[in-house]
């Protein structure tokens, strides 16, 4: 039978025709059914382990997993008896029962599935509470920490990392009550394959997975008027962090957050846009370098450093693909520390630089020693999305309706190049942009690359330049970045340029954004659209749309680094990768 | 015949060297244990001492069952069965057997106390005369780690049958038409089994053998795959031919090196006489085993995680549907079945399903191994056809209680079985029967309890090893059995509470249809039927904070009474310095002190200790 047959199925006893291969719970939810859920996840593998989303078919001796069983002609559910009831409330407090009983100065408070669960299951007694699992909390990470404690064991976090990104940094271990989920022979996080892409912290229903949390710092460095504090903002933070104060995905707020970030205390607000300019400037000379037989073909990008940590594990034969150049943060901390100090008269030791990231994988690469400036930090702390959405909050700030305020000069107008970097496609449709008339003298009229925008996994544009064809490709997600590099590997001509973004839809996606709200699941691709949208809309309404046409990029040049790739250029804003071979890991395997 | 092929090379025979007698020696785990390898020694020596070697063929056979008496040795021709066997006996039953030719009949199994003479043919033993050994037919009769032997007894003519004279579709039907039904537990029919992977769609099919045995004083398994290595592979290779898979996988746990040595060797041999590998037999059939190695989780017994852990994966069930006859083993379709039903497969192909099927009852065909343990005379490893009794497996096979205890409960199924009472004894063995009757086939394990044993205790005996094998997925399985075992633990520590019982019920009740796979929903078992059958223990353990049968110690309370003489034993072995006392006047134990270990009670020559 195909698949788009249609069957006859009862839900408490009323008749409903449904596509058959459905499972219980999909023809459920297209009529009016919300069976409660919780292990369930649309990106991922069916688990079933959960329970909470059990039904009575009549004919089977057991509840059915509504998220694992297929409709079948004639089956007769029952998705809401006494017996049942019961049931999905027993599980869930088992749930509760083994969990710690902190939820008021829990991380996820208020924003906890199994919170929501318990509280939907009237769960207001506890009949079963015994001994609760402990295991020490793993902080060795720059970016993620993992707190087995709160671990509800519904492997969203081992499946996103093994089916989405492919990194399978997670597993099982261990039996019955004692099972946990840890990295391979239980290695720190920080020694593991772990990329720190964070997309743990984002499917994980409690606070199993939180970021490295570095507020209190903060404030503790905004309070000291003996330092300038610097804020970068990465573009598609501007493009979420509107939820995180109840605001409908989309609305881009730069404005407001320059304004808040201000009243916080920091000095200087700059843009990441600006030196997302600046990195095309850079990648853009290097790429037509490179296709002018000057190194290895395809280039890759190194904007995204979980994708960075992940090459360095995994793919460390492709090491010399990839651009020399820094990440759009580093190449800002790196102003921040050597050109911006000279312009207000100011010694780098006295610049504190935040970079305030979508992302939690930038914790660690702002602690990698290769991207220093002259033995200093050129990014002191980073911050998520959520972090600065708590700060702002806990100082009383209202960022929805303050006042915008523009960024600070000189490191803050940016092109529209420079904001559609947060999505996947953008860094590739930017550099595009600049690289063909860099190349050809010509000015490029089409200048938005529809093929390249959107969330499928792997997108292949050709470009002509001057009479030759480019061939480009762009892969979102570390999973479909590994698939795109099998291509590559396979057929080592077919691309000139790549673009690997290491989250679901790119930076937009990233593992340091607002949790999912009590309507949304994680990482909802209709969330993720308005978000890219918010992005492009901005680009659509900017003048200058091209990083080279961005007048205060030409004066840095003019002033300062000279001409791209040149020898500052060099020193300040490109970097070198290394492989680095984590336990049980073969070079070149995973093909 | 169809799209059978033919055979242009008939098996040839080989007859064993012409020997006057024949020694079987059980190397099953027991009597190996009981260090049958030392007799091995002593035979060989004292057969070259009497010089009589040349006429003699020792056998190192598989389990014979009557692990109670192990070693155990038979002496051919007659069958003549010698049991507790030590080194220092081996040169008086040389001599007497095989130079006196008399049997040395102080060591002959015999059971007939009246007139204590000893019968000569081994069937005529009680213990072998209500068994029916199709499953273990060669286990105890042949060499295992000989394929020559396995050809004397009609070895691999199965197998050449089906490749000559069937179809794959009329090998179906046979095992069909047999009633053959799982051996794992579970007794799903295995013709079915075979038709639905045979008709799922796919090139490529896999062949599983289940050997993950891991109940609890179970080793059905492991001694038909020690004693009989080939019937497995036979019934595997015409499983395989059946449903059109050229792969078959053997995964037992690493825990039986034995079984893997004589597997290995097995398949080796099969694969030189060209049994296994390609064109098998000269057919266009071609067929290979490989065996994988369990890491000794209980779980991966289940179809689903069994297929997982071969893949490399962490062993945890799947969600079924699709069931593995249509998406198994990297996601082909698959055909997995337990060792016991592979091993019946050959005599069913050989004998015909007409006669397999009129054995047994109605709706259980064949025979079925139990592995008894526990309170009974003795214990070891018996097959009965089904519809024996319990009764006539306990009593009758196996010599019913020891030490004049009354019979109390048995327990069938494994950790997750149920425990029938004096009421089921009648029971037939079959699916049907047993299931009514409160517990389930299993895989065959069989606990025998005598009314020395507190049923609380033993509820959570397994519980908490099925809790220990929970492989963590599913929340009523993880959480649930966890809470359970918590409450159970409770109540045989005294501290039980009133609303306990009810929700153990409540818990068992939704554990048993919640859970994602068989394991968690068979795990309350032992806690449900004990306390639709016990309930009184568990009322007297709560409300009483009583243990009728002095098992749950924390329950006991010791006591002097007047017989005392005050001679100070008990004080000197008190290890909590608990009984205070003067020189010959009586004791007193300080029950706030006393730990309950018992000692004073072992040491006191006057009965003046009380247990209550």
């Amino acid at each position: 039978m195909a698949k788009d047959s249609i069957v006859t199925i009862y839900i408490n006893e009323k008749e409903y025709k449904v596509k058959e291969g459905q499972t219980i719970m999909q023809a459920a939810d297209s009529h009016g059914f919300k069976i409660p859920r919780l292990c369930y996840h649309p990106k991922l593998s069916i688990e079933g382990a959960c329970r909470v989303c059990i039904v009575e078919v009549e004919g089977m001796k057991t509840y059915a997993a509504s998220c694992a069983c297929p409709v079948a002609e004639g089956m007769r559910i029952h998705t809401n008896t006494k017996e049942l009831r019961r049931a999905r409330r027993d599980i869930v407090e088992l749930i509760l029962d083994n969990h710690p009983k902190d939820c008021h100065t829990c991380e996820r408070d208020g924003n906890c599935e199994l919170q929501r669960l318990a509280y939907a299951m009237g769960i207001r007694h506890r009949h079963f509470e015994g001994e609760r699992k402990h295991y020490e909390k793993d902080l060795s990470s720059e970016s993620v920490i993992r707190d087995p404690d709160k671990c509800i064991l519904c492997g969203r976090c081992v499946r996103i990392c093994s089916e989405v990104q492919k990194v399978n940094a997670l597993g099982y271990a261990h039996r019955g009550f004692k099972t946990v989920v840890m990295p391979a022979f239980n290695a720190p996080f920080s020694e593991s394959v772990c990329s720190n892409c964070g997309q743990c912290i984002n499917v994980c229903p409690t606070a199993s997975f939180v970021e490295k949390n570095y507020t209190q710092e903060l404030f503790e460095k905004l309070d000291n008027p003996d330092i300038i504090k610097i804020a970068q903002i990465a573009p598609s933070v501007r493009a979420a962090i509107g939820e995180a104060f109840g605001l409908p995905p989309g609305r881009a707020m730069h404005g407001e957050l320059a304004a808040s970030l201000r009243k916080l205390g920091f000095d200087y607000v700059f843009d990441t846009q600006f030196s997302a300019d600046l990195t095309i400037m850079e990648e853009a000379s290097e790429f037509l370098e490179r296709l002018q037989g000057n190194g290895p073909l395809p280039m890759i990008t190194s904007c995204s450093s979980a994708w960075m940590k992940y090459v360095e594990h995994f793919h460390p034969d492709f090491l010399p693909n990839i651009s020399t150049c820094k990440s759009p943060m580093a190449m800002m901390g790196a102003l921040t520390k050597t050109y911006f100090p000279g312009k207000i008269k100011k010694k780098p030791e006295e610049i504190f630089s935040v970079a305030i990231m979508c992302c939690t994988a930038k914790k660690y690469e702002a602690a990698r020693p290769e991207l220093m400036v002259d033995g200093i930090r050129s990014v002191d702390l980073v911050v998520t999305t959520r972090e600065i959405a708590w700060m702002i909050k806990s100082a009383g700030i209202d960022l929805v309706n303050i006042k915008p305020q523009d960024f600070d000069a000189p490191l803050g107008i940016s092109s529209g190049a420079g904001a559609i970097f947060g999505a996947t496609g953008g860094v590739m449709e930017a550099a595009i942009r600049t690289a063909y008339e860099l190349y050809t003298g010509e000015t490029l009229l089409d200048i938005e690359l529809a093929s390249l925008r959107g969330f499928h996994g792997i997108k292949e544009a050709e470009i002509v330049i001057d009479g030759k064809p480019i061939r480009v490709a762009v892969a979102h997600g570390l999973g479909n970045a590994q698939e795109l590099l099998a291509i590559a590997k396979k057929d080592p001509k077919r691309y000139h340029f790549i673009e690997v973004m290491g989250c679901p839809g790119g930076c937009i996606g990233g593992g340091g954004q607002p949790y999912a709200t009590a309507n949304s699941i994680p990482l909802d691709e209709e969330c993720l659209a308005k978000r890219a949208e918010a992005l492009y809309a901005i680009d659509r309404e900017k003048t200058i749309r091209r990083s080279h046409d961005n007048p205060d990029i030409q004066r840095l040049y003019r002033e300062y680094l000279g001409r791209p790739l040149g020898q500052l250029s060099h020193k300040l804003l490109h970097t070198h990768y290394g492989a680095k071979l984590p336990r049980g890991i073969i070079v070149g395997g995973g093909e | 015949m169809g799209d059978s092929v033919t055979t242009n090379q008939p098996i040839e025979k080989r007859p064993r060297k012409q020997v006057e007698y024949n020694i079987i020696l059980c190397s099953g785990p027991s009597c190996l244990h009981n260090k049958s390898s030392e007799l091995y020694t002593e035979i060989v020596k004292q057969l070259e001492a009497f010089n009589c070697q040349s006429k003699v063929e020792i056998i190192l056979s598989g389990c014979l069952g009557m692990c109670a008496r192990g070693p155990i040795m038979v002496i051919n021709p007659g069958y003549i069965l010698y049991g507790d066997v030590g080194v220092n006996d081996v040169h008086d039953i040389i001599k007497g057997h095989i130079v006196d030719k008399t049997p040395f009949s102080q060591k002959v199994i015999h059971e007939d106390h009246l007139f204590n003479r000893f019968y000569r043919v081994f069937g005529d033993v009680k213990f072998f005369g209500k068994q029916m050994r199709i499953a273990l037919r060669n286990c105890g009769i042949i060499d295992p780690e000989k394929i020559d032997d396995y050809l004397s007894v009609r070895g691999y003519e199965a197998l050449a049958k089906v490749l000559t004279d069937y179809s794959p579709a009329e090998v179906i039907h046979q095992i069909q038409d047999s009633g053959l039904r799982g051996r794992g537990g579970a007794g799903f029919p295995t013709g079915l089994k075979w038709k639905l992977t045979a008709d799922a769609e796919g090139e490529v099919k896999y062949v599983i053998c289940n050997a993950d045995e891991g109940d609890p004083g179970a080793f059905m398994d492991r001694s038909a795959i020690e004693g009989d290595p080939h019937s497995i592979i036979e019934g595997m290779l015409i499983g395989g031919y059946a449903v059109g898979a050229k792969k078959g996988f053997l995964y037992i746990r690493a825990e039986y090196p034995l079984a893997i040595k004589r597997l290995e060797k097995a398949l080796t041999a099969a694969r030189e006489q060209n049994f296994l590998g390609d064109n098998i037999l000269g057919s266009n059939y071609s067929f290979d085993i490989e065996i994988r190695l369990g890491a000794g989780a209980f779980v991966c017994g289940e179809e689903t995680a069994l297929i997982q852990s071969i893949e490399g994966e962490r062993g945890m069930p799947r969600p079924r549907p699709p069931y593995p006859s249509v998406r198994g083993l990297f996601d082909k379709p698959t055909l997995t079945n337990n060792v016991e039903t592979w091993a019946n497969i050959p005599v069913i192909i050989l004998d015909g399903a007409k006669w397999f099927s009129t054995i047994g009852t109605k709706s259980s065909k064949g025979t079925k191994v139990f592995a008894v343990a526990g309170n009974v005379e003795n214990t070891g490893l018996v097959e009965v056809p089904m519809g024996t009794t319990l009764r006539e497996i306990i009593f009758d096979i196996c010599g019913g209680i020891p030490g004049n205890r009354k019979f109390k409960a048995l327990q069938t199924g494994g950790p997750s079985g149920g425990c029938l009472t004096e009421d089921s004894l009648d029971t037939q063995v079959d699916y049907e029967s047993l299931a009514k009757a409160g517990s389930f086939m299993g895989s065959g394990g069989m606990i025998v309890m005598d009314d020395t044993t507190c049923m609380v205790n033993v509820a959570r005996y397994f519980l908490e090893f099925t809790q220990n094998e929970s492989c963590g997925k599913c929340t009523p399985c993880r959480e649930g059995t966890k809470r359970m075992l918590e409450i159970l633990t409770r109540i045989t520590d005294g501290r039980g509470e009133v609303k306990d019982i009810e929700k153990l019920e409540r818990l068992g009740a939704m554990i048993s249809k919640a859970s994602l796979c068989g394991l968690g929903r068979s795990a309350p078992n032992p806690v449900l039927s004990t306390l639709s059958k016990f309930r009184n223990e568990y009322e007297d353990h709560i409300l009483h904070k009583k243990c009728t049968t002095g098992s749950c110690q924390a329950m006991l309370t010791y006591s002097i009474n007047d017989q005392c003489i005050g001679c100070g034993a008990c004080i000197r072995v008190c290890p909590v310095n608990a009984i205070k006392g003067i020189k010959r006047n009586p004791h007193t134990i300080d029950s706030e002190l006393c730990i309950k270990c018992g000692e004073c009670m072992k040491v006191c020559k006057f009965r003046a200790i009380d247990r209550v």
